[in-house]
């Protein structure tokens, strides 16, 4: 399961550090940002509640870059 | 402009106050209370640099910008309270840098906003009858087979066929065609047509996420993921660029001061210090990391306005080295439009002729069997056509009425045994042999479409060195074809698998940077769509194949497009290198002054932020480019009048 959702980072690298924090979230089989277009591309493992899980990425995407949002 | 951003500009207006206040020290402070004072604006300024400084140490990223900044102001700060009693300086290298990064944030911004105009074709939702009432419901939630309702102003959400009402349909979100296409009971609708008129019901046949609207935008989104060269170059650059720049202000700060010790004069470490500082504040590679992405961004979001759609800046750094460009005739030069315009040599009568050759090609996709059935113009009874066998590249036979009917080139009958006519005529002819015996031939056109010829001038002009058409139609008919549009060179009576044969002879032929482009129009040409090094496909939304083959999508069907193509990515190259070029000579330059003491943290500053803000304003003008050619722009604020 793939899900796309709007984000909001003002630099490159921190979107990168953004993306590295989101993949090692549990449940997230794999992550990516594209800034430019502002969209986070995340897909899900089998059977696990995206809301849940995309609380859990904000929360580590939070700590790397603290003004950053998702909209879920 | 978010609350964020003013925000900013709140805290360098109040920070550039105080420090200005404080520069006349207006309390005839010594240098250490002072210090304390200075803290106010550096705090007000610089916090949030100095909190993402401590916490990419806690998550061991340390590396960055906000590091560097950190470690040059705190640095001068300190210098200013052993030494100098300067604190301006420190306070200033926030300011600026806090400016640049605010410019950069508007930038990046404001760009996003003119490209995703285009982006607005999403539909927010899908309507569906329950108990005569209309619900809006999420498109994703929308099963296969659900009939959904469109109103009059809205937008198509998913495709479908039509089950019941009549309206009008604005595509030019998608085709950029202006006229309205009338559409009734049983017609295939795409997502992100707007609906004109009538209310519709559609019974949906694709999930949202495979539907029309989905896929370009999916396109458009992820386009910037594929990296160029460029990109890719930068983000490797800046990874080891920063560790470099760091090292090497420890040596400066440690090894001249070690030497003058050795060498018994005084050390003046407080010197060496401020120079290593300086060379902090210069080296954060913002210029290049924002400006190199931005400009590929714009240039892609350029292309898109002029309905070229780019699966990537790989294909945009690509398309501007163009060298050969690769042409399948038909549906690209010409219209792809075939009418029968002869019947000839033949006893039986006319009608009958093409009656039996477009029943044997009924069932066939090729264009041919669309001008045969479009001549015999009544409704066609499968019924009648039985054993229908397929010979690709050649024709078609069947059984009609009972009767075997052989329709095809005149390969199709040198492989049966059947003399045939050759004739020379102009166009492409189709033989019929009836029950092994042959019967004659019908003569079909192909239509040169009007802009092909500016188009091949179009590409001499940017330098394109060969232009090749490639037809599966006899010599005569290509050497016809391409002097009427004036390309440089043909291949003509070519089986579909000889196409690709050809394309990778002249990738053979072309220069080692030099890239070949093959344009088609998705139909039966995906094999050279992907081997080419970027392949184009025009005129084919709503064909799944063709937008999964190629590289680059033109949404209609002008040829002109290719050429407007490959000029946005050649200026959009051009502004990326010179970017680069400019920013790693001020860069180099200036770490080159500051060794010797030329340039103090003012001016490094000045040069660090004047650089990005020059190599941002730089890239955004890949947005823009002129193409001269008049009509419909694809944007979603064009449509919805």
């Amino acid at each position: 399961m793939k899900k796309k959702y709007k984000v909001e980072v003002d630099c490159a690298a921190c979107a990168a550090k953004m993306e590295d924090a989101a993949k090692k979230v549990d449940g997230v089989a794999d992550a990516s940002i594209n800034f430019m277009a502002a969209k986070m591309t995340v897909e899900f493992e089998d059977g696990v509640d995206e809301i849940d899980t995309m609380k859990k990425v904000l929360k580590a995407c939070k700590k790397v870059e603290s003004d950053c949002s998702i909209e879920f | 402009m978010k609350a964020k951003h003013k925000k900013t500009i709140v805290r360098i207006v109040i920070a550039s106050i105080l420090t200005v206040a404080l520069a006349f020290n207006p309390f005839n402070l010594e240098k250490e209370p002072l210090f304390f004072l200075y803290l106010i604006p550096y705090v007000i300024i610089g916090y949030d640099v100095l909190i993402k400084a401590v916490k990419g140490i806690r998550n061991l990223q340390a590396m960055d910008e906000n590091f560097l900044m950190t470690v040059a102001t705190l640095g001068a700060m300190a210098l200013g309270f052993t030494y100098t009693g300067d604190y301006n300086e420190a306070v200033a290298v926030m300011i600026f840098y806090q400016i640049g990064e605010l410019f950069q944030a508007l930038a990046v911004e404001k760009s996003r906003t003119s490209i995703t105009k285009l982006m607005e074709i999403r539909p927010d939702y899908a309507l569906i009858e329950e108990d005569g009432e209309l619900t809006e419901v999420d498109p994703d939630d929308v099963e296969v087979g659900t009939t959904i309702v469109v109103r009059p102003g809205d937008r198509v959400p998913i495709d479908g066929i039509i089950i019941s009402g009549t309206s009008s349909l604005n595509t030019s979100a998608l085709t950029g065609e202006s006229i309205p296409k009338d559409v009734s009971e049983g017609d295939e609708i795409l997502s992100g047509c707007i609906n004109l008129s009538g209310v519709l019901k559609v019974r949906t046949t694709r999930e949202f996420g495979d539907s029309t609207v989905s896929k370009i935008l999916d396109m458009v989104e992820n386009a910037s993921g594929r990296k160029s060269r460029s990109e890719a170059f930068i983000t490797k650059f800046a990874k080891a660029y920063t560790p470099f720049v760091v090292a090497s202000a420890v040596l400066v700060a440690v090894l001249p001061p070690l030497f003058l010790i050795i060498g018994g004069s005084d050390p003046e470490i407080q010197q060496w210090v401020y120079r290593a500082l300086t060379f902090l504040v210069i080296s954060c590679p913002c210029a290049l990391v924002i400006s190199v992405p931005l400009g590929f961004f714009a240039g892609l979001g350029g292309a898109s306005r002029e309905g070229i759609l780019i699966k990537g800046s790989n294909y945009l750094e690509a398309l501007a080295g163009t060298e050969i460009i690769v042409f399948d005739k038909t549906g690209t030069l010409t219209k792809g439009v075939f009418e029968v315009s002869e019947v000839r040599g033949t006893d039986i009568p006319e009608e009958r002729m093409i009656e039996l050759a477009a029943l044997a090609e009924s069932s066939s996709p090729h264009p041919i069997a669309g001008s045969l059935i479009a001549a015999y113009g009544k409704e066609i009874d499968r019924t009648r056509v039985t054993s229908v066998e397929d010979v690709p590249g050649m024709g078609v036979n069947a059984t009609v009425d009972g009767i075997r009917v052989s329709v095809g080139n005149n390969r199709l009958m040198e492989k049966m045994g059947i003399q045939c006519d050759e004739s020379d005529h102009l166009g492409t002819i189709v033989h019929v042999a009836l029950d092994g015996s042959y019967a004659g031939s019908i003569v079909i056109s192909d239509i040169v479409k009007e802009e092909s010829k500016t188009a091949m001038e179009m590409l001499r002009s940017a330098g394109v060195k060969r232009t090749v058409m490639l037809t599966g139609d006899r010599d005569s008919v290509a050497m016809a074809v391409s002097e009427e549009v004036g390309v440089s060179e043909y291949r003509g009576n070519l089986l579909p698998g000889d196409k690709l044969l050809e394309l990778e002879e002249l990738m053979g032929e072309s220069s080692e940077r030099g890239k070949v482009v093959f344009v088609g129009d998705g139909i039966n040409d995906a094999p050279s769509l992907v081997r080419s090094d970027v392949g184009i496909t025009m005129g084919s939304i709503g064909s799944d194949a063709a937008i999964e083959a190629s590289d680059v999508v033109i949404m209609d069907d002008d040829v002109r497009r290719v050429a407007v193509g490959i000029g946005i990515s050649r200026k959009c190259m051009r502004i990326v290198n010179t970017n680069i070029i400019v920013t790693l000579i001020v860069k180099f330059g200036f770490l080159g002054l500051s060794l010797f003491g030329l340039v103090d943290m003012w001016l490094a500053i000045l040069a660090d932020v004047g650089v990005m803000i020059a190599a941002v304003l730089n890239s955004a003008r890949a947005l823009r480019y002129n193409s001269g050619i008049e009509g419909p722009k694809f944007q979603a604020d064009a449509d919805i009048e």
